[in-house]
């Protein structure tokens, strides 16, 4: 369908369709087998500006727009959804900075990341909060001009690798989510070091992590924004980056419906190619229409972003909602349509398959956002009365 | 370092609809490229700009949508371009357009090192590189597939021959043709192709240059194409009978005399 997308996310998305094809292919099966950080792929991202695509112009970027980020995040996640999570999480960890951070924070660290030399994360998970953001027990207690931080992130996206850390922690416990703060953290600090490197079904090329603080110390310039605004700074960075994820979804029900419907034209079966048959072929029409609706939402979630609307949270969530649902579905259909072959490793279904169910899990659960959605529908309708 | 790139515009092979026979020299339908081998000296430009700083300029003679190709050229990082376009151009043979490469290269900056692909997967010749040598006055390494070092006006290049490797010793200024061994092409960037988007090319006709129109186009072609042809497939498959064993016989005959066992 024709999005009438303008020039530069045209070129945007060419150059990465090109970088996911060209590059990626040839070794998703490995790294995802490895478990291997695409260094190489990232490399080759940084060279071709494709991380200043989520930069304003003012820091060496290409604008920073939402759209833009899309259609790289969809594009390199047809080709897989690990390679291009650890490019997205980029975009995720300096949001905050983006939105958030003082001038000074903005010139220091977004040119680092636009250039690709410095990879980003954003630090909010823990053994005790995930969905339940305000529950984190990590700690930044205010010491002579800085902040100690103690405790724990898990499944950190980026961990390890990542130079730039934005991580939430409580400055104030005892005021509970108006308590939480957000703070730079650079790799490298003492008292900051790495734990757990966890083992996942999917999206393994990507590195998830535990981030460990024991009496790390930042300096106070380190804080963005302001004392206990770490939630809002946290609310509002992710509704930003959900269609990011909505986009990954798009990009790995893309790659796996293209690889049933070839697939679909070269099995025969009773004399005839599979595809001929109409329990297939509807298959492969659902697959199409789920896919195309996903898009067509997360794309003008995105540009209603790009407008500079305020309100986007609800939207926002259906995008990540509705289209990782959509993956998941495609995805095993594209499995069964690969029949036994589907569920071998020598064919690309079954690994599309294990990408796209974290596209339900993170940046918020389904269920969880189907809650904050559902509240907004109820809202609107009493405010009416 | 002033190093220049010399590229050709070619239908990509894997488009190409069909071989046209006959005796003119008709371009195939199909997709045009930058010359696969074009692409490693582009970026063997690129990285000598990198390391040494200066300039790497792309030139290429053709028709008018020839540009696009030095557009990519621009969009991989390559700092200015040249299209050498004018229809009296048309037809011209390896020495014909070494010729006019000549003149367009002493209309720039004088290079340090001028970059060739080994060949053109059109023509397939190979002879642009060594004629345009010869036209310039420069010494000429064919085949180079590494650039070991540049220092004192001499360059340290591998060449890649039928036995291994050689390594040799060449003055600059001079002109080298590269293999496909030598490095590997990088992608367009972003910043670049809204660069090339923005890049107006010079175009350079035959009076720009003061070409002498004896020397270029078909009748400055000392060479002509006489016929254009697909070879025959000759197969010369034997079927064997008789019982299996005694095709196995006659098969391990056929094998020992053709001393493969």
């Amino acid at each position: 369908m024709e999005y009438f997308l303008d020039e530069q996310q045209v070129t945007v998305r060419d150059l990465a369709r090109r970088i996911a094809e060209e590059r990626i292919l040839p070794l998703r099966a490995e790294l995802d087998e490895k478990e291997e950080f695409p260094w190489e792929i990232i490399k080759e991202l940084a060279d071709a500006d494709m991380f200043r695509v989520f930069i304003p112009e003012e820091y060496e970027g290409l604008g920073g727009r939402c759209l833009d980020l899309c259609l790289v995040i969809e594009e390199l996640s047809r080709a897989c959804g690990g390679i291009a999570i650890s490019y997205a999480a980029n975009a995720l960890g300096c949001l905050p900075l983006i939105h958030h951070g003082s001038e000074e924070q903005k010139k220091k660290y977004l040119p680092q990341v636009a250039s690709g030399s410095r990879l980003t994360a954003f630090a909010l998970t823990e053994s005790t909060a995930g969905s339940d953001a305000g529950n984190i027990k990590t700690s930044a207690t205010r010491r002579d001009g800085g902040y100690v931080l103690n405790g724990t992130k898990q499944f950190i996206t980026n961990g390890g690798e990542a130079e730039i850390y934005t991580v939430i922690a409580m400055t104030d416990p005892s005021k509970g989510s108006r308590g939480a703060s957000a703070l730079v953290v650079e790799k490298d600090t003492p008292g900051f070091s790495f734990g757990k490197k966890e083992q996942k079904v999917g999206i393994r090329a990507s590195s998830t992590r535990e981030l460990v603080f024991r009496n790390c110390t930042v300096p106070e310039e380190n804080l963005i924004g302001r004392e206990g605004s770490g939630f809002i700074i946290t609310v509002r960075t992710i509704d930003r980056s959900r269609p990011g994820v909505a986009a990954q979804a798009v990009g790995i029900a893309q790659g796996a419906l293209e690889a049933a419907v070839d697939y679909a034209r070269k099995r025969v079966q009773f004399g005839h190619p599979i595809s001929a048959q109409q329990a297939v072929q509807h298959m492969l029409a659902n697959m199409a229409t789920d896919l195309e609706a996903a898009r067509a939402l997360v794309y003008a979630v995105a540009r209603n972003i790009d407008s500079g609307a305020k309100d986007f949270a609800e939207a926002a969530a259906m995008a990540k909602v509705f289209a990782s649902d959509m993956a998941m579905r495609v995805t095993l259909d594209a499995v069964q349509i690969f029949g036994g072959a589907g569920y071998m490793k020598d064919y690309p279904v079954e690994k599309m398959m294990r990408d796209a169910k974290i596209t339900q899990i993170y940046e918020g659960t389904n269920q969880v956002l189907r809650n904050a959605i559902a509240l907004d529908v109820l809202k609107r309708r009493a405010m009416r009365e | 370092m002033n190093v220049v790139v010399c590229m050709k515009q070619v239908p990509e092979s894997v488009t190409i609809s069909g071989v046209p026979q006959g005796t003119a020299s008709v371009r195939p339908q199909g997709k045009m490229v930058i010359n696969p081998f074009d692409m490693y000296a582009l970026e063997e430009g690129i990285r000598l700009k990198e390391r040494y700083g200066g300039r790497v300029t792309a030139i290429s003679m053709g028709p008018a949508e020839a540009e696009e190709a030095l557009k990519e050229a621009i969009a991989l990082g390559i700092g200015e371009a040249v299209l050498v376009c004018d229809p009296i151009l048309e037809h011209s043979d390896t020495l014909a357009t070494s010729y006019v490469l000549a003149r367009c290269i002493e209309r720039l900056e004088r290079p340090d090192i001028v970059i060739c692909g080994r060949q053109a997967t059109d023509g397939d010749t190979g002879q642009v590189a060594p004629q345009l040598a010869e036209q310039l006055g420069l010494p000429f390494l064919s085949y180079v597939s590494r650039i070991e070092d540049i220092s004192d006006g001499r360059l340290t290049a591998q060449r890649l021959v039928d036995e291994g490797h050689q390594v040799v010793q060449v003055s600059l200024p001079a002109v080298i043709s590269v293999v496909k061994e030598i490095n590997e092409p990088r992608l367009p960037s972003l910043r670049g192709l809204m660069q090339a988007k923005k890049a107006e090319i010079p175009r350079w006709t035959a009076p720009d240059l003061g070409l002498d129109v004896s020397k270029v186009g078909l009748d400055g072609s000392p060479t002509r194409v006489v016929n254009v042809f697909v070879p025959q497939r000759s197969q010369q498959g034997q079927m064997l009978e008789g019982s299996p064993e005694s095709q196995v016989d006659q098969l391990l005959e056929k094998l020992r005399d053709a001393k493969v066992i």
